[in-house]
């Protein structure tokens, strides 16, 4: 008895910091404009739509990995799954709910674009110093 | 002997931590959070030594298994200080230093008193049970207190980025744990999962952490509230 209410009190506390933990990671990265070239290759300009979150984590998965990235790109495609499901089912019911779900998809899709660009830099300055090497 | 899923994540899982001390140095923020990083310190050093523990004596010997339980019971206590130090970060323009280390220890006496009640009865090896049993108390202790913080963030407005993700990053960690201990006492059949799933939660923090003092600077703001927006 005593553990079934510890494990519905963790699980719901669990949800609750990791939907407010993914949000602050979106919400430092939504800050950030993106550069004209990345802004190109994804086709986003200043707001992203989560249809295209699929496209701009294949690109993203092109680049070099950055290991202080990783767990954020991870923690963000649990975070769009987890939306996803939402936008399937409780969603399709609350017309409130659907608005949410799209506009922090897009969010998911613009915080990939922010990594993506990272890495593009990332990679550049790599190639930049085995020049000079 | 421990097969390769448990050396995998001990190495990552200490690699990670040294990795949150040389982001903090490099960050300008070890002093700033030095009870965070003490205990990342501190858990680096646990999982060294257990390490050597383990190769000196063996995997089935008493030295390694009460090595075992006391380090991470001490870890577990240093956790819960880290924790009151964010709160007395969270509380610092309320003056409340001392009062938030009186009730971190009162808190900490509690939750062994009240672990000493359920083991008391058990007379063979109690010491060992009743070090299991606070190390799980002090988890959901600690998450109720995370949740709590929390809380106290939102209503006093808290901006500061690094701060919040710490929090929230903890509080996913103790929420983990809560969950496993519980699945631990409703599913006992299944001791070999829910024993090997904290090693993979124990890299959590470090990865959330180094991603914080790498990432985010000390000045960056974020409005809380706008976290916690539900849809209307």
């Amino acid at each position: 008895m005593m553990a079934g209410i510890i494990l519905v009190c963790s699980v719901v506390l669990f949800l609750q910091f990791f939907v407010f933990y993914c949000r602050s990671l979106i919400a430092v990265s939504a800050k950030q404009a993106l550069s004209p070239e990345v802004q190109e290759v994804t086709g986003i300009q200043r707001t992203a739509s989560g249809d295209d979150f699929q496209r701009v984590m294949q690109l993203l998965q092109l680049c070099p990995e950055r290991r202080e990235d990783r767990n954020g790109i991870q923690a963000i495609g649990l975070y769009f799954r987890l939306l996803n499901l939402l936008h399937a089912t409780v969603a399709r019911l609350v017309p409130s709910m659907n608005s949410w779900t799209e506009a922090e998809r897009g969010q998911c899709t613009y915080f990939a674009a922010v990594a993506l660009e990272r890495r593009i830099s990332f990679s550049r300055d790599m190639l930049a110093q085995q020049m000079d090497a | 002997m421990l097969g390769p899923y448990t050396y995998c994540t001990w190495l990552v899982c200490s690699v990670l931590e040294a990795g949150v001390v040389v982001c903090a140095i490099k960050a300008g923020a070890f002093r700033r959070y030095l009870p965070l990083n003490l205990w990342m310190l501190l858990e680096l050093l646990s999982g060294l030594s257990r390490f050597y523990v383990l190769h000196s004596y063996g995997l089935k010997s008493k030295e390694y298994s009460y090595f075992y339980y006391y380090s991470e019971a001490l870890a577990t206590i240093a956790l819960y200080f880290a924790l009151s130090s964010l709160y007395a970060h969270v509380l610092e323009e309320l003056k409340v230093e001392s009062y938030v280390r009186m009730g971190a220890v009162l808190l900490l006496v509690g939750t062994a008193i009240f672990s000493y009640s359920i083991v008391r009865q058990s007379a063979d090896r109690m010491t060992t049970r009743f070090v299991v049993e606070m190390s799980q108390n002090l988890y959901f202790v600690g998450l109720v207190l995370t949740y709590l913080l929390w809380g106290a963030i939102l209503k006093l407005r808290e901006t500061r980025t690094r701060l919040i993700q710490f929090v929230l990053s903890l509080g996913v960690l103790f929420s983990l744990f809560a969950a496993n201990y519980a699945l631990r006492n409703l599913y006992p059949d299944l001791r070999w999962l829910w024993g090997s799933l904290p090693q993979l939660f124990d890299c959590f923090l470090p990865l959330a952490w180094c991603y914080t003092f790498l990432r985010i600077p000390e000045e960056a703001r974020i409005a809380p509230a706008r976290l916690a927006v539900a849809p209307r």
